[in-house]
């Protein structure tokens, strides 16, 4: 289910990387935990931001949750659809859904990063 | 499901937002079973109501419900409830799930008159209908007529052949009933409102949706919005406290309250920008720390994000801006007239 080209947060945030640029988002098991999610705060191009700091939120009508970078990088673009159609997140979260395009600092960062099949196991772990 | 008060209990089934959208246009079914049911009997019974609540009893009609509240002897507030007349010498309180034992003992320790107090709320369990299309669902599955019944009245009947308490009542802004059950037969209750439903449009609702429901129609939740360290008049509860009244417990600090006039109220809010007030965030007047949200939320109906908060008495008056420190930064709000949503069909 869980698409297996990309590497995990234990915060549940998602990273595809293609060469130096990385996209992020959040996992579909975060994105059923919020519940509908109506605004969502990114950061503008050009910010940077250290591996596991905090670049923006997503808000469900039920709660707010911090975003935390899941490498060290520049933002290069932000998903301005996300702007209006903020459902999105909820309804495609590895592709529509997508919030921010990073270029990385450094890419020998990713070691603490979960595969697609380690996050299924981390989170079958928390729900037990 | 978060565990709330004993009970396991679904904060959404669908979704918050399609349940909530249901309640406003067709119907949404709530199981409110954790509620606490108390029965007061006995001559003295109605003596024993108007000495622990604010409200007065005394002006009840069989058949027929209140809002009310019982106060601490400072004015602030043990619980809020409903108070229903079965007839002179039978009353029903209905209290919230985490104040039960609280509340059963605050009572109990005030009852000078020796009414008898017994606690049913393991025996009953309650299901709310509510939405505009509750009439047309409920009406074939029971012969309680529902139409002649007043807002903030009950009847007592069968519903499916179930013995119910069948009640104009509710927490969501929406005409509906509340349908007081024997616990074991609920569940039977439940799934056949369901299939009368469907083709209305009825869903599951949870406790996600029935905050936010209530919010936008300014019900109060206790623990939140007032507490033991609120008073009524500072909740906005006036119009329950009743003076006219001889006696009653808080009925002094009330009144003395009420003549010296309230140093905070509680008002409503909206949001300025796109920030979403939360539960708990700090509230700032002119840069001090006044307080904090007791309930934010993003307004479904209105599409607005909304909230209340006690504000200093002399800042609190309609359209007056504050801010809400919304993590890292301080975003603008300002006072709003209350109910956030009142519903066209108002009866």
């Amino acid at each position: 289910m869980t698409p297996d080209d990309l590497l995990f947060t234990k915060e549940h945030e998602w990273l595809r990387i293609v060469g130096e640029a990385g996209t992020i988002g959040i996992s579909d098991h975060a994105q059923k935990e919020l519940g509908d999610i109506v605004y969502v705060e990114l950061p503008k191009p050009g910010m940077k931001f250290n591996s596991g700091e905090p670049f923006g939120s997503v808000e469900s009508v039920k709660a707010v949750s911090e975003l935390f970078i899941p490498v060290s990088g520049e933002v290069i673009e932000i998903n301005e659809d996300l702007g209006a159609a903020p459902e999105k997140i909820n309804e495609d979260p590895y592709g529509a859904g997508w919030m921010i395009r990073i270029r990385l600092s450094n890419t020998d960062e990713t070691g603490d990063l979960m595969s697609a099949e380690e996050y299924d196991e981390y989170i079958q772990e928390a729900a037990e | 499901m978060i565990p709330f008060s004993g009970w396991e209990m679904p904060v959404e089934y669908s979704g918050i937002t399609k349940e909530h959208v249901a309640v406003r246009t067709a119907a949404g079914l709530f199981d409110v079973s954790h509620m606490g049911e108390f029965d007061i009997r006995g001559p003295e019974a109605l003596d024993l109501i108007r000495h622990v609540t604010t409200n007065d009893a005394a002006n009840l009609v069989d058949g027929q419900a209140q809002y009310s509240a019982m106060a601490y002897p400072h004015g602030t507030v043990v619980d809020d409830l409903l108070v229903y007349r079965h007839h002179a010498e039978h009353f029903m309180l209905v209290v919230n799930a985490a104040n039960i034992e609280k509340d059963f003992e605050w009572i109990n320790s005030h009852n000078r008159v020796d009414a008898t107090v017994e606690n049913v709320s393991a025996d009953i369990a309650l299901v709310a209908l509510q939405g505009p299309k509750t009439i047309d669902i409920l009406q074939p599955l029971t012969k309680v007529q529902l139409r002649d019944l007043a807002h903030y009245h009950f009847a007592r009947g069968s519903v499916l052949n179930a013995d119910a308490i069948v009640s104009r009542t509710g927490y969501t802004g929406e005409d509906g009933f509340e349908l007081y059950l024997s616990a074991n037969e609920s569940e039977l209750v439940w799934n056949g409102i369901f299939e009368a439903g469907a083709s209305f449009g009825l869903v599951p609702a949870g406790l996600g949706a029935r905050n936010t429901l209530r919010l936008e129609a300014k019900y109060l939740l206790y623990g939140n919005d007032m507490d033991g360290t609120t008073t009524l008049l500072e909740a906005g509860l006036g119009w329950i406290v009743k003076f006219e009244k001889p006696d009653f417990i808080g009925r002094d600090a009330l009144l003395k309250q009420k003549q010296e006039g309230v140093k905070r109220r509680l008002v409503g809010f909206e949001m300025l920008g796109k920030d979403i007030a939360r539960d708990n965030y700090p509230v700032f007047v002119h840069g001090r720390e006044v307080g904090h949200v007791t309930s934010g939320a993003p307004s479904i109906t209105l599409k607005k994000n909304i909230g209340l908060a006690y504000l200093p008495a002399e800042h609190a008056s309609i359209g007056t801006t504050f801010h809400v420190a919304v993590r890292s930064k301080l975003a603008e709000a300002r006072v709003v007239r209350t109910p956030f949503y009142k519903r066209e069909d108002h009866q």
